[in-house]
């Protein structure tokens, strides 16, 4: 279970996820992991690798089976982003688009092509064979694709990944866009900082247990609190710099968890410094 | 489903080379085993030397047989190429041009004539180890009719001689008294002589001499039979079991067509099925498949895994359908075929293609990617093939045994034998052709099904 309770939250839960296991054979890859997501919010998984990130995607998105636990949604209700995209090269955007409207049995199949078009500013690239776009564009479609039938949840496993820093931040544009639309976003990341920059709440997951589920602020605070003596740590950080708010009372707003300074006193550098400390602290490198 | 199955076809709509190929390389295959299955062996091209002197003739009971006869026999059985000497001869089989030789010493006649000695040929070869087996195995039978139908002018020319002894009359020899009596008239004479001779020493010597006289007409009689017999000791008579029997360029068509319906049926199911993998979309397109949580709200899937299943199936079974149709009613321009029999052609094709589309998608759900769908089913195809002509007798019990039950498990030897009987009325009937083809259809899906429990 995770150290942290969830951040109170105003708007109502649209994603509830019930002690869930995940056992391949003799290994558990996912121990008893719960949490919940409001409408909006923008939530992070992270963790090394093989902390049981994808599985946890894929179990909200349907695509594996829970040795045990629930999600309270249905696939469908999931829009599903993989992390390669799942698009057919052959096939125009618009032709992409249309398909799995289809197949999603959206009511207006070509209105939802017309309204990704437009959201994620392909119009003009309809007509093109998705093998002749770029990665970048590629990516908006299959995120495009996840949203066709309007989800409450939207589930993404390394969206960024393999895509230039202009693209990167077109795409969190976008993503942020959708939930400030009311779409509650899940997506997992291995690069930290995108959590500092774009999340409102981060589940850390290492060894299949959630180890932490909160606001960035407080996961930097919490951090800090874990870090060690000077004489006893191997931090070579200085005096804390950053303007970051004190333990356990992190800002919500992701602008406001850049570094800090944790209950000891000890800077925390950056978000992957802390995310570091914290694993390190808890026996996971 | 519909929708994936317009999906599918704008994509091979805008796979055009891809297609071709599919489409050109198995039919290329197929006409050439049909083509190499029609055709008989065709004759060795063989040099004759021939070095006997014009003329030359065996004698035979008082009448001669011309050696040369012996030439035109062999003549016959080969593409023969006269040559003027054993030399030149060899220098054609060095160049490549003839196979062998065969070269007709000039005392031939002589030896074949003498009581003593037998008559003897040269062949002459060259070559590997598989074009030696090949040309001593055309020449030993090219050699062995040709040896048969000079014995039977030999035989011919004695059987006549033996006639004329029977019969009587001019046997047409030098020095040979006219009118002679024949055997078989001697005694019908000695009868009438005997009948006036009062019994005593003389009377009992002609009626000795009638009685050898009547026993050896009887044997002279029989032994035309028995020359005949030696000609030909063992006469074939052919007796055909179960069904009908099917003309070779028939079963050729059958077979090209049944080759190029498992390449495109197994290739386009393998490729189809492996291609949704490559494209990352079958885990976006099976999510939610497996029922996978205890819901509070009802959900559901795009498609379910035997949906997808089938979809490509028949995306493939149709295609191939299509084009194995196409290409037996384009055959039938050409070669005959019983157009009343089509619904049972339709029938065959249709369960052999859904059977192929079977195998085809179970070998797809294998893979992880289209290369390795297609490697697959070429290495599956072409073995399947060659393993449902080899005819029984052809290898060893133990093996065919094997063989029989690698052909039993997969489609194309049922789906052969389906067209076959729809062709051509064959045994075993269609019926249970079609059948098996029903029953390997489901395991090879239920084996797909399996396959495609692995999403990534």
């Amino acid at each position: 279970m995770s150290e942290s309770p969830a951040p109170a939250r105003t708007s109502p839960s649209v994603l509830g996820v019930s002690n869930l296991v995940m056992r391949y054979g003799e290994r558990e890859a996912l121990r008893d992991v719960s949490f919940e997501a409001a409408a909006g919010e923008l939530v992070a998984v992270i963790g090394p690798n093989g902390a049981g990130k994808t599985t946890l995607l894929s179990i909200l998105a349907g695509i594996q089976r829970p040795s045990a636990g629930s999600v309270n949604r249905a696939p469908r209700e999931v829009g599903w982003v993989p992390q390669q995209p799942a698009l057919y090269s052959k096939l125009s955007v618009a032709e992409n688009l249309a398909l799995f409207a289809r197949l999603e049995r959206v009511a207006d199949p070509d209105g939802a092509v017309e309204r990704m078009l437009e959201q994620t500013g392909l119009r003009e690239r309809a007509s093109e064979q998705l093998a002749r776009l770029s990665g970048g564009n590629r990516q908006r479609v299959n995120v495009a694709i996840g949203l066709l039938s309007r989800p409450p949840v939207l589930a993404l496993d390394e969206p960024s990944t393999a895509l230039d820093p202009g693209q990167r931040e077109r795409l969190w544009s976008f993503i942020r866009g959708l939930a400030s639309e009311g779409t509650c976003v899940v997506f997992s990341t291995h690069d930290v900082h995108e959590v500092q920059r774009y999340c409102t709440r981060a589940l850390v997951l290492a060894d299949g247990a959630l180890l932490f589920d909160g606001t960035p602020a407080a996961f930097l605070a919490q951090a800090a609190a874990d870090r060690p003596g000077r004489e006893g740590g191997d931090f070579e950080g200085g005096p804390a710099t950053g303007t970051g708010s004190g333990p356990g009372t992190g800002g919500d707003s992701p602008e406001d968890s850049r570094g800090g300074r944790g209950a000891a006193g000890y800077p925390i550098k950056d978000f992957e410094d802390a995310f570091v400390s914290f694993l390190r602290a808890r026996g996971h490198e | 489903m519909i929708s994936l199955l317009r999906k599918d076809f704008l994509i091979l709509r805008r796979s055009r080379l891809t297609v071709a190929l599919l489409v050109i390389y198995p039919v290329a295959i197929a006409l050439l085993i049909g083509l190499a299955l029609s055709r008989g062996p065709t004759k060795p091209r063989v040099a004759i030397v021939d070095e006997t002197t014009p003329g030359a003739s065996v004698q035979v009971g008082g009448r001669s047989v011309d050696v040369s006869e012996y030439a035109k026999q062999l003549f016959d059985q080969v593409e023969a190429v006269p040559t003027a000497t054993r030399a030149q001869a060899i220098a054609k089989i060095q160049s490549g041009d003839v196979l062998a030789a065969v070269v007709i010493p000039h005392d031939i006649a002589a030896r074949l004539s003498s009581d003593v000695s037998k008559a003897h040929l040269e062949v002459l070869y060259n070559g590997d180890a598989l074009e030696q087996s090949l040309v001593q195995s055309s020449l030993s039978s090219a050699l062995a009719q040709a040896n048969l139908g000079f014995s039977e002018q030999i035989q011919q020319a004695a059987a006549q001689g033996i006639g004329l002894l029977l019969r009587g009359g001019n046997l047409g020899v030098l020095g040979a008294p006219a009118n002679l009596v024949g055997l078989s008239q001697i005694p019908p004479l000695l009868r009438g002589v005997i009948a006036h001779q009062p019994p005593g020493a003389d009377r009992a010597a002609l009626e000795r001499t009638l009685a050898f006289a009547t026993f050896a007409a009887q044997n002279l009689a029989l032994s035309k039979t028995v020359l005949s017999t030696i000609s030909q000791p063992i006469a074939v008579h052919s007796t055909l079991l179960h069904g009908r029997r099917t003309p070779l360029n028939t079963f050729a068509v059958v077979v090209a067509v049944t080759v190029s319906l498992m390449f495109i049926c197994l290739l386009l199911a393998a490729g189809a099925v492996a291609l949704e993998r490559e494209e990352h979309a079958l885990a976006r397109l099976l999510r939610g498949a497996a029922g996978n949580r205890r819901l509070d709200r009802p959900g559901g899937v795009l498609i379910s895994r035997e949906g997808l299943l089938t979809e490509k199936a028949l995306l493939a079974a149709s295609c191939s359908f299509v084009v194995a149709f196409a290409m037996l009613a384009g055959i039938g321009a050409f070669v005959h075929l019983e157009w009343t029999r089509l619904p049972l052609w339709l029938a065959a094709l249709a369960l052999g293609a859904v059977a192929f589309g079977a195998l085809g998608v179970s070998i797809g759900a294998l893979a992880r990617e289209v290369r390795a769908a297609s490697l697959l089913a070429f290495l599956l195809s072409l073995p399947l093939a060659f393993l449902a002509l080899v005819p029984s007798g052809s290898v060893g019990r133990g093996l065919y045994d094997a063989i029989s039950v690698v052909s039993f498990v997969f489609p194309f030897k049922a789906a052969l034998q389906a067209l076959d009987a729809a062709v051509n009325q064959s045994s075993p009937g269609l019926p249970i052709s079609l059948v098996h083809l029903a029953v390997l259809a489901v395991v090879f899906g239920a084996l797909a099904r399996v396959g495609l429990r692995r999403l990534d």
